[in-house]
């Protein structure tokens, strides 16, 4: 497959104006006006190297995968093989085979609490997640604590917006907690937690842990294996690659303990009308057709994010957010939520006199795209004493000149509603 | 800049947003409901008190949302003042047209007066991501009427 246009030599300096020559979208206009899209930490944009790889795929070398016994199955088999070697390489995954293609990050999740909570887990047991979890993990837990009596606890954040590591050891200390599931960068706060941290704490009082890197792994490089976590999910879409492709990481051994997701076609060894034998890890968890051009994407994805580098791109984030914290605190009225030591790429506000939506349209007419709502966080929201604000988010095209676009832009909405 | 925005934030719909005349919990009411849009997390609550002849007498309400929603809910505690379940449910559908389309339906003297005085929110139907904010609080008149505690913009 040609994966990545980019030569995998020494990492360029970091130009953004050459990258968002890369990225087709950026050139387009929203009400007569240059786009300024601060809305990555929905969903990213994506590269050419992305969408050539997808297309190619499509007009050269096509069909499904694991079954046929031509040569255009094999090509594509290898393809959608060789994307899971691209996230193992990603994740620093020891085994490819710990690498279990999903629709999304939400999908990884239920899988875990399907398989892993029901299968694993005993009625009796708990599993910790925080105040600062995006809908996607909370409601699996939940369902999971409904049908199957597991207890939920939630561990809460500090002022700063931080995981208060004190009382997550309080809610460990019982030894009933079975995992904790936390997320590894808050997509409203833009908190870092600490992972290597957090699994040492809950591998202390007998849990295992899952991480949520939907946000954390576009801006920073993730090895499992330095972390010591048991589970990691993420989905392509943020991390410039297609919809509909997420990935679950989880150890060997527990992949080998938990009982499949999803049954169908591809996930079994042998079926029979009296019983079916499971296929081998992953397969036993990718049940039908898979996202066979999906995955593609998401390996073209990861190479162009591979070859500009996770310093580099984290370096150019770290400047644009202290532009970004920086110019929106001389703002009158507006106030920032989160001031964790270790953050990312978001910065959530309020704007005194203007709700978040009404914020957000007249961000749109200037051309400027961000988000405003709860941000599928209403639990945050509600410990924030808030129904919900504005939120900008950056990627690695993000420049300067966007994020005081985006000043400027402010100022003029707290004129409007003046 | 935004000359293209005052058909979406007019002056009637900034003074209500900010000032809202009816945003309060009446102090005997017969009737209750709260609406949510589950995409924003705004929400409101309103009450009504009925007549003995059972039209509504008065509305008030408490609501946490944009300037659209506000406005919408306030020019609607206004002008369904007077008004039996029948005609509200009217103006409700009313409004549901008028912010999907931007153009009034034809309605029967008495309702067209105050179908008129919502004519501020037409402009909403140039903002397909806003429309819910504007219905929000006819969706909890609906539930209200209906005697149902809980609407939602979906």
């Amino acid at each position: 497959m040609n994966t990545a246009t980019r030569p995998a030599a020494p990492p360029a300096p970091f130009d953004v104006e050459k990258l968002r020559a890369d990225f087709p979208i950026l050139t387009q206009e929203v009400h007569g006006r240059k786009l300024v899209f601060l809305d990555s930490a929905a969903s990213a944009q994506k590269p050419r190297a992305v969408i050539a790889a997808m297309t190619a795929a499509m007009e050269r070398q096509y069909a499904n995968v694991h079954r046929g016994l031509h040569w255009m199955s094999e090509r594509t088999t290898e393809a959608y093989e060789g994307a899971r070697d691209a996230v193992a390489r990603l994740l620093g995954a020891p085994d490819r085979h710990e690498i279990v293609f999903t629709r999304n990050s939400t999908e990884a999740i239920n899988l875990v609490a399907h398989s892993y909570g029901r299968g694993v887990l005993a009625p009796g047991q708990a599993v910790v997640i925080s105040e600062m979890e995006h809908h996607s993990n909370i409601v699996p837990w939940q369902m999971l604590r409904d049908a199957h009596g597991i207890e939920l606890r939630v561990t809460p954040i500090t002022a700063a917006g931080e995981l208060d590591l004190a009382a997550l050891a309080r809610l460990l200390a019982d030894g009933k907690v079975g995992l904790v599931a936390l997320t590894h960068m808050s997509n409203v706060l833009g908190t870092y937690t600490p992972a290597a941290r957090l699994a040492r704490l809950a591998h202390d009082h007998g849990a295992k842990l899952l991480l949520d890197g939907s946000q954390a792994i576009v801006h920073r490089a993730v090895d499992v294996r330095e972390i010591d976590c048991d589970f990691y999910v993420f989905t392509g879409h943020k991390l410039y690659g297609p919809t509909g492709i997420g990935a679950l990481w989880a150890r060997r051994d527990l992949l080998e303990r938990m009982p499949p997701f999803l049954g169908g076609g591809d996930m079994i060894a042998s079926v029979s009308f009296a019983r079916s034998q499971w296929a081998q890890v992953p397969h036993k968890f990718e049940a039908g057709t898979p996202p066979i051009l999906e995955a593609i994407g998401l390996a073209a994805a990861i190479a162009y994010v591979e070859a500009i580098g996770y310093s580099a791109i984290a370096a150019h984030e770290a400047h644009l957010l202290d532009h970004a914290l920086a110019r929106l605190a001389a703002i009158p009225g507006l106030t920032i939520f989160g001031r964790a030591q270790d953050r990312g790429g978001v910065v959530s506000f309020t704007l005194e006199g203007a709700h978040p939506h009404d914020v957000a349209t007249l961000l749109d007419r200037q051309g400027i795209a961000v988000r405003a709502g709860h941000h599928c966080a209403e639990p945050l929201m509600h410990r924030l004493g808030i129904e919900s604000t504005t939120r900008a988010s950056f990627g690695l095209y993000t420049t300067v000149a966007e994020i005081d676009a985006l000043a400027e832009g402010l100022l003029r909405v707290s004129e409007f509603f003046a | 800049m935004f000359e293209d925005l005052r058909d979406l934030y007019q002056e009637v719909i900034l003074d209500h947003g900010r000032k809202p005349r009816h945003g309060a919990k009446l102090a005997a009411y017969d009737a209750t409901a709260r609406g949510d849009n589950p995409l924003c997390g705004d929400r409101i609550t309103l009450w009504l008190q009925y007549t003995p002849a059972g039209a509504i007498a008065r509305a008030g309400f408490e609501a946490k949302g944009c300037a659209i929603s506000i406005a919408s809910a306030d020019l609607m505690a206004e002008i369904v003042a007077g008004l039996d379940a029948g005609a509200a449910r009217a103006l409700a559908d009313a409004l549901q047209t008028l912010t999907k389309t931007g153009a009034p339906p034809t309605l029967d003297a008495p309702l067209a007066e105050r179908l008129a005085r919502l004519m501020p929110l037409a402009g909403v139907h140039e903002f397909p991501s806003r429309v819910k904010c504007a219905t929000l609080p006819w969706h909890a008149l609906r539930a209200a009427l209906a005697g149902t505690e809980n609407a939602t913009s979906e």
